[in-house]
């Protein structure tokens, strides 16, 4: 658990740190490219390893137990994610790219996140911990990061119809008659 | 794919050159546009639209300037993933400035009406009444507000429901009746309701007497010119009076203007402007073009009605995704609590579907998955806060970022945290009272409870604090207040701007409290009225309502 002390200090060290990290970003993740099978056009692809780690945990009992079937479910609230990053207004992108960037950046994600290994590396343990701090945190900042970060993957997953046979919704009435089939 | 058995009047409409509708999409323009008119509306929602109809019928040039898409039924396709991002203000994820409330809010052409779940309540008489006194408006007493009423429900087909609620609307009904708690039933502006449930996403089948396919489809065949997907940036003024407004095309996404289009603007020069793009724009719009605003009211009372949430779990379906999503309500909490007491609350229930569900549902995991997974037999209550009738109810303050997009700050008093925590104490007793099995009010440290006993103690001992607890409002009122007295208001009892002559606000920033009801009727009665005043200005005899 970080202190408020450790937390303040890290708060300004990392507002100093993100411009760097970014071009750090650039730089080194550049030639790594996108995940083969995903179509992303605003996620970096460090940042789509922390929502695809992030989703083991925020949606927990909600993603399908085939294990196939998960990895697809996966894939599509990255790319569901990276949409809806896309499609913010330019004020609140950015917030959400600090974010990002705060928990992906091997420092802040270590100090501010408690998760000492790559997003990619991390277990589930890992994930529900970082969770389960932030969600009960002292700080608002780190409340606000934790709910956004969920209900973003909630709304990424639920709005998708490979997740509905397990809530039991049957999806928009009269399809047929209203064209949708 | 099927075809759709539903026409879609506005496709059909724009295709038809015999109609003659003049219709630009700013997202695609290549060239400056610089337009003269008597009147430009800025917004097309409940307003936007009354305004339109009313101006362009008394025989007014009239431009009307919309920041979302012009979408119709055609496009309404009920998945929550499309509608969100597509119809609404932020992708439905408008937050206060500390992120402790979410804003549902409109953005499209017909603006919240598009989207808005059709409860239609005339201004509460106890509303108007705090208005008279405290902020000397005269004019708005019940008697003279009626007629304006009347026109309107006439114009957009309100009327009582006569089908059965659903289940979850139904839920609302029994707990009220077994407690003893007065309740009645919510009038609706449709017309051949298919009683489907998705009145959030656009409705798909035109039942919906929304300003998409009632007053605008009318002004334009009344000659508007409607400007859509494009955003006002400032309107300049001088020696009080406002000269013109420069306004630029989004990208196709919507999400930013469009800076691909370079230096194209739309000008528009205009004897009269009419601000009618909801409370927050509106003030904005006013911040960025610096008005007058010599005793600093602009942008404050700004008000939502901060809503409490209450789950439950049934013991058979509630399929509270299906059916007329609001239909019956309680105002015991508004008529029982007097103004200058304990804050009001008007009683609702929502529609759940699976995204407004699970975002809305506290924390994350296999709590949550527990919950989704009984999504059919949930049932949920709404308690809407009634803020702005207290010394400590003053609503919050919408300021603009650096980019000049607006931010509304609104801490939450410990004033409101009571009302709220008494909210969650009697929705919980109300699903007990309607044979909930377990209920969870919506805050982070809440339990699923077993009984009314276990529930009303540990509401009483949850921490009411912003981000624990969840706080939504899908109505945003307040930041142009009217006012007799130019120190502590914007505008006039009519609408016009007290340091601008021929500048006038029709929407729902104009009200200088909350409503304490669902506030499109309250929209469209003083804006039919004030419109019409309008127009006998501009020398125009109004027509009667087609």
């Amino acid at each position: 658990m970080v202190s408020r002390r450790t937390f303040l200090k890290v708060g300004f060290a990392s507002a100093c740190l993100l411009a760097a990290t970014r071009s750090l970003d650039r730089s080194v993740f550049a030639q790594d490219g996108k995940p083969g099978s995903l179509d992303l056009k605003a996620l970096a692809n460090k940042d789509a390893e922390l929502v695809a780690a992030l989703a083991i945990g925020v949606l927990k009992g909600a993603l399908p137990d085939d294990l196939v079937a998960r990895q697809v479910a996966i894939n599509e609230v990255v790319e569901a994610f990276d949409r809806t990053f896309a499609g913010l207004s330019p004020a609140v992108q950015k917030e959400l790219q600090e974010l990002l960037s705060l928990l992906t950046f091997s420092l802040t994600r270590r100090l501010l996140a408690g998760v000492p290994v790559r997003w990619a590396d991390a277990t589930e343990a890992d994930v529900t911990g970082f969770l389960e701090r932030w969600r009960n945190s002292r700080f608002a900042l780190l409340q606000q990061g934790y709910q956004a970060l969920a209900r973003v993957m909630i709304a990424c997953w639920y709005g998708n119809p490979l997740s509905w046979q397990k809530v039991g919704y049957g999806g928009p009435p009269h399809a047929k008659e209203l064209g949708l089939q | 794919m099927s075809e759709s058995i539903i026409k879609d009047p506005i496709k059909l409409a724009l295709a038809d050159r015999t109609r003659g509708w003049k219709v630009i999409d700013g997202s695609r323009i290549t060239r400056d546009y610089t337009i003269e008119c008597d009147v430009v509306i800025v917004g097309s929602g409940a307003g936007g639209g009354t305004t339109a109809e009313i101006l362009t019928r008394a025989g007014l040039n009239v431009v009307m300037i919309e920041e979302g898409p012009f979408k119709s039924s055609s496009d309404f396709r009920m998945q929550e993933r499309d509608a969100y991002p597509q119809l609404y203000q932020e992708s439905a994820g408008r937050q206060t400035k500390d992120k402790g409330i979410t804003i549902l809010q409109g953005r499209a052409v017909g603006g919240s009406t598009t989207v808005n779940w059709t409860s239609s309540f005339r201004t509460p008489p106890a509303t108007l009444g705090y208005w008279q006194k405290q902020f000397g408006l005269e004019d708005f007493t019940v008697d003279r507000m009626a007629p304006w009423f009347e026109r309107m429900e006439a114009r957009l087909s309100i009327a009582p429901w006569t089908i059965a609620p659903n289940e979850n609307n139904d839920i609302l009904r029994r707990g009220c009746e077994k407690l003893g708690i007065p309740h009645g039933a919510i009038r609706r502006n449709v017309q051949g309701c298919w009683n489907l449930g998705y009145c959030g996403m656009g409705c798909p089948t035109n039942a919906k007497q929304s300003m998409l396919v009632t007053t605008i489809p009318s002004a334009l065949d009344h000659g508007l010119s409607l400007i859509h997907s494009t955003r006002v940036e400032k309107i300049s003024w001088r020696h009080g009076r406002a000269i013109s407004l420069v306004a630029r095309g989004m990208q196709a996404d919507l999400v930013g203007v469009n800076a691909d289009a370079g230096p194209h603007r739309v000008r528009v020069h205009a004897r009269h402007f009419v601000l009618a793009g909801g409370a927050i724009n509106s003030p904005a719009l006013l911040l960025r073009s610096k008005a007058p605003d010599p005793y600093g009211r602009l942008g404050t009372r700004t008000f939502l009605h901060p809503s409490s949430v209450s789950a439950a779990l049934m013991e058979d379906d509630v399929i509270a995704y299906s059916g007329a999503p609001q239909t019956i309500y309680s105002d015991y909490f508004l008529d029982s609590l007097p103004h200058g007491g304990p804050m009001g609350f008007k009683l609702e229930a929502p529609p759940i579907h699976p995204i407004l569900a699970g975002i809305t549902l506290p924390g994350h995991g296999t709590d949550h998955a527990a919950w989704m997974t009984r999504l059919p037999k949930m049932h949920v209550a709404i308690a809407l806060m009634r803020d702005g009738f207290h010394e400590d109810s003053i609503g919050g303050k919408v300021a603009i970022r650096n980019d000049g997009s607006p931010l509304l700050d609104y801490p939450i008093s410990r004033y409101a945290w009571e009302g709220l925590r008494h909210s969650l104490r009697v929705m919980a007793e109300i699903q007990f009272a309607a044979g909930a099995r377990i209920v969870m009010p919506l805050h982070e440290d809440a339990k699923p409870y077993r009984s009314w006993a276990d529930a009303g103690r540990a509401i009483d001992a949850l921490p009411m604090q912003t981000l624990r607890t969840r706080v939504a409002s899908a109505h945003v009122m307040g930041g142009c207040g009217m006012g007799r007295d130019e120190r502590e208001s914007v505008i006039r009892s009519d609408g016009r701007h007290h340091q601008i002559e021929n500048l006038w606000v029709f929407d729902g920033s104009a009200f200088p409290t909350s409503i304490g009801a669902n506030p499109q009727l309250s929209i469209y009665g003083m804006v039919a009225r004030n419109a019409t005043r309008l127009a006998e200005i501009l020398g125009k005899t109004p027509a009667p309502f087609a």
